[in-house]
């Protein structure tokens, strides 16, 4: 059976260019604005959607989405509300691709099991899980991977050759290069770096390689799709939110289009990118 | 609890053999770090297997223990406190005459000396009352190492002679601002440092907690304290202690002193966590209050709600206000070898005047914990009943603090 994220990656593919990858987090600013953005990603010009399970300790995450995720916390979101997100956008789309990213404690604590099954039946197509690096693969990847879910690894700067290959063994979906050693948002990665970096690993794996971490503008989007397979932006679409807000922090009738607008125009760059090249 | 994908509870031949090849203590620790940081902890953990078999490591620490830290530290019979209390006899494990006030620079010594093996040039470290954060920033001072402490906002604003003191031992103090601005937030932001930092940092972690092998490597530094204990207990009355009660916040210096006891089956051994207000209000005891989750690196027992957000931990001391507990302590709470109680910050601060006025030694609130449970279990046992009770560190730190609790300006 295809799935929803393997026949993104080809028709993105078959159009010659590299999908665009969307990073939001799961109710915010509150619940219902996040469930809007949501909605109006994929006509913006998303291909897939990874959607930010707020965690109160992010430890991978800059100032951004952690700010992004202590929104949503202050609002009530939750892993069972963000699974309620997911269901509502499937009431409407049924093809594109939606990655939960986030981190292990609210899924342990909500139950493995419990989760996958209640994943998958509301219409989450894989999981990036920040804190379980191959060594805990029995935790959740293996169980995911039974499940029908795609564990989407991480592979970074320090992932050298020697640990590519348990990096990617149970890796599934795409790979998701960190294009930078740190956390998300804040430094900008080296473009020609990055590009050795992407083909170093399609060496090694059949699987699309996403590259994120610090891609901010089109101009960014770009330089990255000119030699990867997805292009990943998040903390500059969580920033978009919050600049939307209003003085007390709620969303205005601007919010759904900043991160729309911002979308637009990075879909422009990784579209203009290898027509460019 | 789903357990099938990890290793069930059994009882074990010997209770001194964990963490197992994959850093787990039953079901916790484990490693529980993003990607970037697996080559560090790996490489971190193969330095450390060769430094435990390399006999100039342990001579070169054993020469600063000796020389720079002070040890051993008195084992002390507390005469009037026995008195006082009526019942078993009280001896004090006096950690708190180390260099530094505290138990903490036993560990970092141990970090730091491997640090040096692995040619890194600069240290990070998180604190919470600015124990840890003194301990590195000295070692550092001492090694000519660039020393990076990061402290909740927070707690820089109420610990404020810790953070005059890192700052003239040379050390940059790092307020952090993000999440709650405490202790775990200090570690968070220290977790996202070394990720971004990685070539020559080292992440020098001050308790037994964190991802693998930072649990079991600590407490290998720490159990100098059990280790001594052993010794000095043989020499003054010719054999083992018959308790041992030690403070838990995360858990160092507890493991310290417990580790080289486990195999010795009439030991009993009591650690009390920080029941701050009390258990049904806010506190620090993740064993009495919380439950099994993940958090920076290691699965354990945590203070969270429903959803897995981890919540603040509270106690009037600071070295105890986290909301989780080492790993090891959680597996030695569910086999049953180590009973856990917990004290209020009202008994602690009972515990930190009498033991001031009955023995001339003002305990640091963390160990005043200890004390409080010494006072509540040494009166309904007999005479010759000799139990231990870890004095991880001085109260100095804690006067300012417990004076205004007690209506005095200073």
């Amino acid at each position: 059976m295809t799935t929803r994220i393997d026949a993104r990656f080809a028709a993105t593919a078959s159009e010659g260019r590299a999908a665009l990858v969307t990073f939001v987090t799961a109710g915010d600013p509150d619940h219902a604005t996040s469930l809007a953005i949501l909605k109006a990603l994929p006509s913006a010009g998303a291909d897939v959607i990874e959607l930010g399970v707020p965690f109160t300790d992010p430890m991978a995450d800059g100032p951004a989405i952690q700010q992004a995720g202590l929104r949503a916390l202050a609002g009530g979101e939750s892993l069972v509300k963000t699974l309620d997100l997911v269901r509502a956008f499937r009431a409407d789309d049924d093809a594109t691709p939606i990655v939960l990213m986030g981190y292990y404690n609210p899924i342990y604590v909500y139950d493995v099991e419990a989760f996958l099954a209640d994943a998958k039946a509301a219409g989450v197509d894989g999981l990036i899980v920040v804190d379980l690096p191959p060594e805990e693969d029995e935790e959740l990847c293996l169980p995911a991977l039974k499940a029908g879910l795609a564990f989407v690894r991480l592979a970074t700067p320090t992932t050298n050759d020697l640990r590519l290959p348990a990096v990617l063994q149970n890796t599934s979906g795409f790979v998701y290069y960190v294009s930078i050693a740190g956390v998300t948002g804040t430094a900008t990665p080296d473009f020609d770096v990055v590009t050795g970096a992407v083909q170093r690993i399609k060496r090694h794996t059949a699987l699309p390689v996403a590259v994120g971490f610090g891609v901010k503008t089109p101009e960014h989007a770009a330089a990255i799709a000119k030699g990867a397979d997805g292009v990943v932006v998040g903390s500059a679409l969580v920033d978009a939110v919050r600049g939307s807000l209003d003085a007390e922090g709620h969303a205005t009738a601007k919010t759904v289009s900043a991160v729309t607008d911002l979308v637009a125009a990075l879909a422009a760059g990784v579209r203009s990118a290898r027509v460019a090249a | 609890m789903k357990a099938s994908s990890v290793t069930e509870h059994a009882l074990p031949n010997s209770f001194r053999t964990g963490p197992d090849e994959r850093g787990r203590f039953g079901i916790y620790g484990g490693r529980f770090v993003a990607e970037t940081l697996m080559p560090l902890i790996l490489e971190l953990e193969k330095e450390y297997e060769a430094a435990k078999k390399d006999p100039a490591f342990h001579a070169e620490m054993a020469s600063y223990r000796t020389h720079y830290i002070g040890r051993p530290s008195p084992l002390y019979f507390a005469e009037r406190l026995t008195e006082h209390l009526g019942g078993a006899k009280v001896y004090l494990k006096r950690e708190e005459l180390n260099h530094t006030g505290s138990h903490k620079v036993n560990n970092v010594l141990g970090q730091i000396l491997l640090a040096r093996r692995m040619g890194k040039k600069r240290v990070i470290a998180e604190t919470g009352a600015g124990q840890h954060g003194v301990a590195t920033a000295t070692l550092c001072a001492r090694f000519g190492l660039e020393c990076v402490v990061f402290m909740g906002a927070v707690d820089v604003a109420r610990q404020a002679p810790n953070v005059f003191r890192m700052k003239m031992l040379g050390a940059t103090v790092v307020p952090v601002q993000s999440g709650a601005r405490t202790l775990k937030d200090a570690m968070n932001e220290a977790l996202r440092d070394w990720v971004t930092n990685v070539a020559d940092t080292f992440y020098c972690i001050g308790t037994v907690a964190g991802p693998h092998p930072y649990p079991g490597m600590v407490r290998d530094f720490q159990s100098v304290i059990g280790d001594e204990t052993k010794a000095q207990m043989q020499e003054l009355e010719g054999r083992l202690p018959d308790s041992l009660i030690a403070c838990v916040g995360g858990g160092s210096n507890a493991i310290g002193l417990f580790h080289p006891f486990l195999d010795d089956a009439d030991v009993a051994i009591y650690g009390v966590e920080a029941a701050g207000h009390g258990l049904t209000q806010l506190n620090a005891a993740s064993i009495a209050g919380g439950r099994p989750g993940v958090l920076h690196g290691n699965r354990t027992y945590l203070l969270m709600d429903k959803d897995g957000q981890i919540e603040e931990g509270h106690s009037i001391s600071a070295g105890l206000d986290y909301p989780g507990i080492g790993p090891e302590h959680a597996w030695l709470n569910d086999i049953g070898r180590v009973k856990y109680l917990s004290a209020t910050d009202d008994e602690a601060v009972s515990a930190f005047q009498l033991l001031s006025k009955l023995e001339g030694i003002i305990p640091a609130l963390e160990s005043a914990h200890a004390i409080a449970k010494v006072v509540e279990l040494a009166p309904g046992l007999p005479k010759d009943h000799l139990m231990v009770v870890n004095l991880s560190g001085r109260g100095d730190k804690d006067v300012p603090q417990v004076a205004e609790l007690l209506g005095t300006s200073l």
